[in-house]
């Protein structure tokens, strides 16, 4: 089984969600959890320990002078600017491309080649006993999150239980982080914010089709127009997680609820159940 | 010599644009015959990337010269490596009225690096 972990917002508490989760599984099962926040990937925070680190490439295009007449076709093709044709050169500018190997197909010398980029890289660990940490990471400076996130999630491809830990937003790093997910968790607080973009997030899951619920984070228990959306649209509430002085003081030095504070492990094995439920698929 | 200016309409009168990627014109001058050709730019929307793609515009046009308000720095590489000289433009004036700066030589070369 797969599932998501996303919010809409950003600081909504999926990384707390998404580790305690994983902590509490890991106790009775193997359990793979996927970072795919890979702009700023912040697990290994909750888990420490060695990695092995895998580079994530992508194709993008290297031109044989030898072959190109400066036609000037694969230059009007890109719509992202990766290639310049000049009267008597043509740039190439990398961190433009997206890797669509267009430019190669529309060249009529056959004077375009593609050669593999680094743009990132997926770190491999076993922090705990039981649990597999995979965190992509998206180098300084590039724009193909989705590469690399597509990279990760196959390195955890053939477990039976993975978690996703998203990006904030809703554009596609998240689409990508949501596709082939069983379930999809939303994490929200109950603030204007908060609720605006679990809104967007809602959407998002709902065209990808994938089942999800909600949990509400540092509630400070007026959540009723968070409820009203719910119950419209049909979303479950999974858990809701007060706002607490104490909790915030386990989550800033890098602690783990479920560990330090009492009562929360079976609170997160009671989540897993809930999400079970909404997936309607066996773990 | 060919000159390329950024606009905001078409034809010698229109108001010169500071944005040289997403400008909605470019006013291609013939300094020679003073003849002149407006082209609406299509990248006013892309997405990103319009920077090269406009100086390939203007090596498609045989400009040899750019007036603008400013470039990026993608752009500013194409433009160096097209042997494109570029000129920074900031008052409020017309094309003609950049072109005749530019004639005057009163035009600040923009910096590429």
């Amino acid at each position: 089984m797969k599932i998501a972990i996303a919010s809409g917002k950003g600081g909504t508490g999926k990384s707390t969600v998404a580790a305690n989760l994983a902590c509490v599984l890991s106790r009775s099962r193997d359990v793979v959890l996927v970072d795919c926040d890979v702009e700023e990937p912040n697990l290994h925070l909750f888990f420490p320990g060695s990695a092995v680190d895998v580079p994530v490439t992508t194709p993008v295009p290297e031109i044989d002078p030898a072959r190109c007449t400066f036609c000037g076709e694969c230059g009007k093709f890109c719509r992202f600017g990766a290639l310049s044709v000049l009267k008597d050169r043509v740039l190439v500018f990398p961190e433009l491309c997206h890797s669509c190997g267009g430019c190669s197909q529309v060249c009529p010398q056959g004077a375009v080649r593609e050669v593999p980029r680094t743009v990132g890289r997926v770190a491999c660990s076993c922090p705990i006993p039981r649990l597999t940490l995979i965190s992509g990471v998206l180098n300084e400076g590039e724009v193909q999150a989705p590469a690399v996130i597509r990279a990760a999630k196959m390195l955890a491809q053939g477990h039976p239980l993975t978690l996703y830990d998203a990006s904030p937003g809703i554009a596609c790093p998240v689409i990508e982080t949501l596709e082939g997910s069983d379930a999809c968790v939303l994490v929200t607080e109950s603030t204007p914010f908060g609720l605006h973009d679990l809104r967007l997030a809602a959407d998002v899951a709902e065209r990808v089709g994938v089942p999800a619920g909600v949990l509400i984070n540092r509630s400070d228990g007026r959540d009723e127009a968070t409820l009203d959306f719910c119950r419209e649209r049909g979303l479950p509430v999974l858990m809701t997680i007060p706002f607490s002085r104490e909790i915030a003081a386990v989550q800033n030095r890098g602690g783990l609820i479920c560990r330090d504070l009492p009562g929360w492990e079976e609170r997160f094995a009671g989540l897993f159940d809930a999400i079970v439920k909404i997936a309607g698929v066996s773990p | 010599m060919i000159v390329g200016i950024t606009a905001r309409a078409t034809g010698t009168d229109a108001p010169v644009e500071q944005r040289f990627g997403r400008a909605p014109y470019f006013v291609f001058v013939d300094t020679e015959t003073g003849k002149s050709e407006s082209v609406e730019n299509p990248l006013v929307d892309a997405a990103g990337g319009v920077g090269p793609r406009a100086v390939q515009m203007l090596a498609e046009h045989g400009a040899a010269v750019l007036i603008t308000g400013q470039v990026g720095g993608n752009a500013a590489r194409a433009l160096e490596a097209g042997g494109i000289k570029a000129y920074a433009y900031r008052g409020s004036g017309s094309v003609a009225d950049a072109l005749a700066e530019h004639a005057a030589g009163t035009l600040e070369p923009l910096s590429l690096s």
